[in-house]
């Protein structure tokens, strides 16, 4: 199998890649926080909670060699998180958009303090799927490796999608976010359902960080992440709070963070860190387009405090 | 009657965040003994680190001046109900801005002018980028605390991008930096100390705006945005006016901190101008009760934190992260504890019973 010369066909090629590979964990961020926001509830801590779920993904997969164990391990840590962030925010008078700035420096120096004896050995990584093996071009084939929590990712998306617009706990969750006095009327503890809503966008996060950590960049390191976690927040305010977004949201951010690395593997590597900042100039600009001052966003939750 | 109930209910805005300190202190001592060190000790050794020798309140004064203007970042737009997280952001700008306008001035230029230039070109540069999220929440209506914070990831790009590329000095190999400003032309220290100006600059910016907001009809009027947006619009305040001024004076008093980092400590513009000053503002605002007064406190104390990591480091073997695990539950425990503002019935005029 040589690597064959494919000239400027390279770069689309790795930002396909790339996208995908970037992509994953900014779907699963946005895709809890998606959950979260629809509950009248904004939880900008999850951050802090990638991180963490990088670091105790990493922790686990290399004490137990099980690497979906260190998944699993970094979504109950991310729920943790999320717990904490829900019980603290239903006492009355706090922001949650405070706590959640606080949870994220909290997050961040808990992971890098826990996370010291673990950034020189080697763990064992997630499995990818080739389903390159039909090509003979090297190149074809190491982008068509798609990683395993990718497809996981593209089969929750209508999953949550069915489950906020087809089912009565979807609905009941709907309801919260978007008016707490109807909710109570109904006799729903509002307090209750922000607590899963978080807690579910937490456990998320936590596996949106391991993949950071057990499939690329593949290892940790305390620069892991480069603020994902707060980007993909506000990829859900691009993203409508609808999942089907979310994902397409995620593939461009993907895509847009892809493009650096691409270029700078043709060789062309000036600008390459204005190029990394493409992500967040990308969320700006589309905040400043999708934004009002006059009115409300279209399907914004009623309760949500960001948008008001 | 008025009096005591405002001397009340300052005394409770004293005694809470002490009491969520201590909480803290108490969490935090926990954790240190499950992580195999013994809390009495880590506590003498951080309070040895940060107030113990007169060179370590010295370092601990050195790190509190640029909290302090890091603070006022997010301390003043509180006044009119905005959280804004992007002190670092402006703190990376006002640095950079700063070295730009001391290189383009022609040689021979006096250190007195030089700096005076930096100075200046350093809050407008920080004015600049929180200004810049205060219009865009007042006339987009984007939400400023993720505004300020993506600008924050653009501003440290483009410092990575201006010290590794157009402006690095050739000579800086293996750490990017910009042409240095020349060591006649650094900021000195305070006389008989080994701190530097900047801590002169941040207690007079603190001065400066605690009048502006308590003691001006401006800050008035800002707090009266603050409290009731719409019914301030309706009395025909000019809202957006008030935002966007006090969001490009919370930016330059940050920007000043990087001006002052470049001219008092590197020398020139580079990565570690990026050290993390301005995430440590926020939780110094809210520690605080965004008072720009009772900003200086605590960014001492805070800096004293900061400033001990080292030394935990060095004689317990605990990772330097530690003082992050401290200041995270810290901050934690400051906005769980603003819960129980208006619980407490000493807190409360006697007569009312």
């Amino acid at each position: 199998m040589e690597a064959a010369d494919l000239g400027l066909w390279s770069v689309p090629l790795a930002i396909f890649a790339g996208a995908i590979r970037v992509s994953t964990p900014f779907l699963f961020v946005s895709l809890g926080e998606c959950l979260t926001e629809r509950s009248g509830r904004i939880n900008l801590g999850l951050e802090g909670t990638l991180v963490m779920g990088a670091m105790s993904a990493y922790a686990i997969s290399y004490l137990t060699g099980s690497p979906w164990l260190g998944v699993l391990v970094a979504g109950v840590v991310g729920s943790g998180f999320g717990f904490l962030h829900a019980i603290i925010c239903n006492m009355p008078r706090v922001n949650d958009i405070a706590l959640g700035i606080a949870l994220m420096l909290f997050g961040t120096g808990l992971a890098f303090f826990l996370g010291k004896d673990f950034i020189q050995p080697q763990a064992p990584n997630l499995p990818a799927i080739p389903f390159g093996w039909w090509s003979d071009i090297s190149q074809i084939r190491s982008a068509l490796d798609i990683n395993v929590l990718f497809i996981i990712g593209v089969l929750l998306t209508p999953a949550i999608a069915f489950f906020l617009k087809r089912t009565r706990s979807g609905m009941i969750l709907r309801t919260v976010g978007d008016s707490e006095d109807a909710a109570r009327a109904m006799g729903f503890s509002v307090a209750r359902v922000r607590m899963l809503a978080t807690m579910a966008g937490g456990f998320l996060a936590g596996v949106g960080g391991s993949f950071l950590s057990l499939y690329y960049p593949g290892s940790w390191s305390e620069g892991l992440s480069s603020g994902q976690g707060i980007t993909a927040v506000a990829l859900v305010i691009f993203a409508r709070w609808n999942p089907l977004y979310c994902f397409y949201a995620s593939l461009l951010f993907g895509g847009a963070g892809a493009l650096g690395p691409a270029l700078q593997a043709v060789g062309i590597t000036s600008g390459y860190y204005l190029l990394n900042a493409a992500p967040y100039i990308l969320t700006l600009v589309i905040m400043i387009a999708a934004s009002s001052s006059s009115r409300r966003l279209a399907g914004a939750p009623g309760e949500l405090s960001v948008t008001r | 009657m008025i009096k005591s109930e405002r001397i009340l209910s300052g005394i409770e805005a004293f005694a809470l965040p002490l009491l969520a300190l201590t909480v803290s202190m108490f969490l935090f001592g926990i954790f240190v003994m499950l992580a195999g060190a013994n809390p009495g000790e880590v506590f003498a050794l951080m309070y040895k680190g940060a107030f113990g020798t007169s060179f370590s309140i010295q370092n601990t004064l050195q790190r509190a001046a640029p909290l302090i203007l890091a603070a006022l970042c997010t301390a003043l737009p509180a006044h009119l109900g905005m959280v804004i997280i992007g002190g670092e952001g402006a703190l990376v700008m006002g640095g950079l801005a700063s070295v730009a306008a001391a290189l383009a001035l022609p040689d021979g230029t006096t250190p007195l002018i030089l700096q005076t230039v930096m100075v200046l070109t350093g809050m407008a540069a920080g004015g600049f980028w929180i200004g810049l999220s205060g219009a865009l929440r007042h006339y987009r209506g984007v939400n400023e605390t993720i505004s300020s914070l993506l600008l924050t990831y653009i501003a440290i790009a483009i410092l990575n991008h201006m010290v590794s590329g157009p402006m690095r000095d050739p000579a800086s190999l293996n750490k990017p930096s910009t042409m240095p400003i020349g060591d006649e032309n650094m900021i000195g220290t305070l006389p008989g100390m080994d701190v530097h100006w900047g801590l002169v600059f941040g207690i007079v910016f603190c001065i400066i705006t605690y009048i502006l907001m308590y003691r001006t009809t401006f800050g008035f009027a800002a707090r009266m945005v603050g409290g009731n947006a719409r019914a301030a619009a309706i009395s025909g305040l000019p809202v957006g006016r008030l935002l966007i001024v006090t969001c490009v004076i919370a930016g330059a008093a940050t920007g000043l901190a990087g001006a002052i980092e470049v001219a008092a400590v590197h020398g020139a513009a580079n990565a570690p101008l990026a050290a993390g000053y301005g995430y440590t503002g926020i939780l110094i605002a809210f520690l605080a009760r965004q008072n720009p007064l009772a900003v200086i406190p605590v960014a001492i104390l805070l800096g004293g934190i900061d400033a001990s990591g080292g030394l935990l480091q060095r004689r317990l073997d605990l990772p330097d992260a530690t003082v992050f695990v401290l200041q995270g539950i810290i901050f934690v425990v400051i906005l769980a504890s603003e819960t129980l503002f208006g619980r407490f019935k000493i807190f409360k005029p006697k007569e009312a019973a």
